[in-house]
Formats: C-alpha cells, structure tokens, sequence
C-alpha cells in the first residue's frame, strides 16, 4: 500500500532520509509488530511505533491500569484508572495516529493461543515481566520464525537484545533454565524507576522499526546492559547455543510446553486450597495477627522489607531486618518464640520463613498478604504502595 | 592479582550493597570462589546443590560468555572485568511490564 498525502507529511522528517524514504515508510505502514504487554516496556515501545507509523500494532493484555502504573505506563493517564489497559492503550494510539490499525487481545499468552497470535505478525516485542511468558513468547517465537525484540527490567537496570532470527541466538541461549520461584525479586518488591522502561521500551521499538525497514546492525549477538543509575551502557557478546534445547542443531522443545510448569511456577488458589489444612502452622492471617496484638500475646514480629518501605508504614510492634541481612543477623531474631514474619506482600516473608525453618526456628509463621492486607482488613491508615 | 567483578542490582543486598567488588584469583572459578567465601549470602545464587553455577546466571570475562571460553578454568588477567549477568524479571506475576 502507498502512502497518502496526509501520510506523507505526517511522516515528512521520516522521508526526507535516505535510509528511510519512501520505500522504508511504506515498509512500515505494511509492517505489523504485536506486542506483549501494555506496561513499563509496551507503553512507550507501542507509542513510537504508532508515531513511527507502524501500520499494524497488536497488544495482548489482561490488566487494568492502576494508579501505581502511572508512574512509568505512560501510554495509560490518570482519568485511565479502572478501564482496561486494551481500552487505554488503544485510545491513546489511534489518537496519536490514526491512519494505524490497533488489534487488541484481552487474553494471558498461553501455550494454546500464542502461536495464533503471533502468526499475523512480522515483529514481536517482548515487554512481560514473568518468566513463563518470557520462555513462552521466545519459544513461539522460535518456532515461528518471527524476531523478538526483547526488554527487561529491574530497579535501576535494563537489558534488551533481538533474539530468534535466522542464524541468531534466542533468550534460551542465554539462560537454557529460569531461576526458581522466589529466588529473583519481582519489581513489585524491588522497585523499578519509572523512566527505565522508558529507555528500554524505546530501544525494543527502534529494533522493531529498524528490522521491518530492514536497515542498520540489529541488536542480535549483543545483548545490551544499560544502568540508569551510572547512565552507562555495556554490551556483551551473545552466541546461538548449538545445544539450545529450542533452536540448536538438535532442538528437544519443538512444540509449546506448559511454561508455568517449567518455570516452576504453581498456580497459587490450588496450592492456597489443597494445603489448607497444614497451612495453618506456616500461616497466618491479618486478622489473626490483629486479635494477637490486641490480646498482648507474646511473640517477635519480623519485617522483612527494606528500611524505605518501613518508612512508608509499618505494623505496631514489628522489628525490621531486610531480607539480605536475615542470615547476618539472624542471632537478633529469639528462639523459643512464636515468630511472624511479614513483608509487603507475602513472598520475600515466605522465604525468610523458609529460611528461618532451616535454620531450627520451629515456631515460624508466615503473614499472608503481608502488610497490603493489614491495610485493606485491619488499618487503612496505613498506605499502599 | 586482584579483578574487579561487577555485581548486579539483585544480588547487591549480599554484597553489603557494592556494585563492584576486587577480589583475588587466576582463574573464574578462583575468584567466584573467594568472592562466595567473602560474601556467603551470594552463595546459592550463584550456585546450585552440586556446586555447578547456576543456569540463570551468566559469567562474562569482559565481553565473552565464559561458557564459550573455558567456563570457570577460564584464566584472567590483570584489569580484565568479570560481570555476573542474572536473568530478571519485571512485576508481580500475571501483569506486564
């Protein structure tokens, strides 16, 4: 399809470089790219490429914008909050451009539907935030043959590459097998600066624009560090693993698996209801932990968040030691006492918990939903952050 | 012969917060070795039960994977950098980043 005149001087600063031209612009304007995810790395990943004049954007996403996305999901506002991301997003892109089509996908990736999705679709962007659709999204895209333009992010840190082209190597090469369930923190509870995905979302779409144009030295073999904090970027080699169990010489995965599986990832409600009953001694409740406190019984109250976040709001009569300093410090916590142990939400608890269990604590209990539910059930004085 | 390891933001909580740390050795293994014996909290992040490096965390001697040099027989020499490079993942699970 050609351009049109409103095209051509909207894409005028596009046209007049020779590496784009008219034959690039229209390269786009017939390119499509889908991406995964309408958050940190999507928003402002799918808004250059609508400017850029993308012709065919796709978005899978399943959320809801929250007011704690506003602070790096730029393509969703503030009057956005409690309308679906899809919704928001596409709003947003049309009225940025509106000689683009948006397709959207109110659906979680799965094994059953993403090679469905990704079929239509000349570039996929790889803005999750999880490991099972991370492995998932490169396996499809493996076997689909499609590139993947990949980003990542955590607290002050990105990293970015192009993984599955021809002859280039995968996110499989890289790391064949993701870290076990709770050993990595999640930006939930690391944190994450807001303009970071602005970085590194932006640098997704410059390899997606740049792969369908067909121009420069796409970031496949490299794999791209960048440290906000230090403003530095670095750039290690990166090589297609002739063992890689998806796309070496003698790939063992060559159908979708079920990725939760594989990342070690059970689905939470079964695992809440089928341990229901022994939950009760490696579990409590807000609301258990409220009658505690009002009977004065005694017991030692451990958080485990960091000092930052104990600023924020804490509950009456807790101790904080951040996680990483547990074993350090674990001759302040008391034996012979019933232990709780919270956080913000209740997984880094958990393993403190675990961690304490191990070394001879026998009274541990976990605070479930840590200190959000504290503030939703028992004291909304407290924030949520 | 001491070399610098960087070390990324989801492991600084086990090295007292330092992004970079000089350690001793001649060879990957030998300073990873000594680097876990300082930092002990690094330990099972780095390695697994058997005491085989971990398959989500990748060592690069400058800019080369070490899994395609000689893996941790890989030999350093003085100002080499080594990075410790872990996979990481954004938000809470089932949304996205």
């Amino acid at each position: 399809m050609a351009l049109t005149n409103d095209e051509v001087k909207r894409y005028s600063r596009h046209l007049i470089m020779p590496e784009v031209g008219v034959e690039g612009q229209e390269r786009l304007k017939n390119g499509s790219v889908l991406c995964i995810g309408a958050g940190g790395l999507g928003s402002p990943a799918a808004l250059y490429l609508a400017a850029a004049g993308v012709g065919r954007i796709g978005i899978v996403d399943f959320d809801v914008v929250d007011y704690s996305n506003l602070q790096r999901q730029v393509i969703h506002g503030t009057p956005d909050v409690g309308r679906s991301k899809l919704a928001s997003a596409k709003d947003r892109l049309l009225a940025l451009n509106p000689h683009i089509t948006v397709d959207t996908y109110e659906t979680a990736l799965s094994s059953k539907n993403a090679l469905d999705l990704f079929k239509p679709y000349d570039v996929i962007l790889d803005g999750t935030d999880n490991f099972p659709t991370r492995y998932l999204t490169n396996d499809a895209c493996v076997i689909l043959g499609k590139p993947n333009a990949y980003g990542s992010i955590f607290r002050f840190e990105g990293q970015a590459s192009v993984f599955a082209t021809k002859g280039g190597p995968c996110y499989r090469c890289l790391y064949p097998e993701p870290p076990p369930p709770g050993l990595v923190p999640s930006c939930a509870e690391g944190g994450v600066l807001g303009v970071l995905p602005g970085v590194i979302g932006t640098i997704q779409a410059t390899e997606a624009i740049k792969l369908i144009m067909g121009i420069g030295e796409p970031l496949i073999g490299r794999f791209l560090i960048y440290d906000a904090l230090r403003m530095k970027f670095r750039e290690l080699k990166l090589k297609r693993d002739p063992d890689c169990p998806v796309c070496g010489t003698h790939p063992t995965v060559t159908e979708l698996i079920d990725y939760e599986e594989f990342c070690g990832v059970a689905p939470a409600p079964v695992e809440v209801a089928a341990s229901g009953a022994s939950s009760n001694e490696t579990e409590t409740d807000v609301k258990e932990l409220k009658r505690k406190i009002d009977a004065k019984e005694d017991f030692y109250l451990l958080d485990v968040r960091e000092p930052n976040e104990f600023k924020i709001g804490r509950i009456p009569g807790s101790t904080l030691i951040p996680l990483g300093e547990v074993p350090q410090r674990v001759n302040e916590i008391p034996r012979g006492k019933e232990i709780i142990v919270l956080c913000k939400m209740g997984s880094r608890s958990a393993r403190a918990a675990a961690y304490l269990r191990q070394q001879g604590y026998k009274n541990v209990k976990n605070l479930k939903g840590g200190i959000l539910d504290w503030s939703d059930q028992v004291d909304p004085s407290v924030p949520k952050y | 012969m001491a070399n610098k390891i960087l070390i990324p933001t989801p492991l600084r909580p086990f090295t007292g917060k330092q992004d970079a740390v000089e350690v001793d050795g001649a060879t990957i293994g030998e300073l990873l070795a000594n680097l876990t014996t300082r930092y002990e909290g690094l330990k099972p992040h780095l390695y697994n039960e058997q005491g085989k490096l971990r398959s989500f965390v990748n060592v690069y001697l400058n800019d080369e994977d070490i899994r395609y040099l000689e893996k941790e027989k890989t030999a350093v020499k003085p100002g080499d950098t080594i990075s410790i490079i872990p996979s990481v993942a954004g938000g809470v699970n089932g949304t996205h980043e």
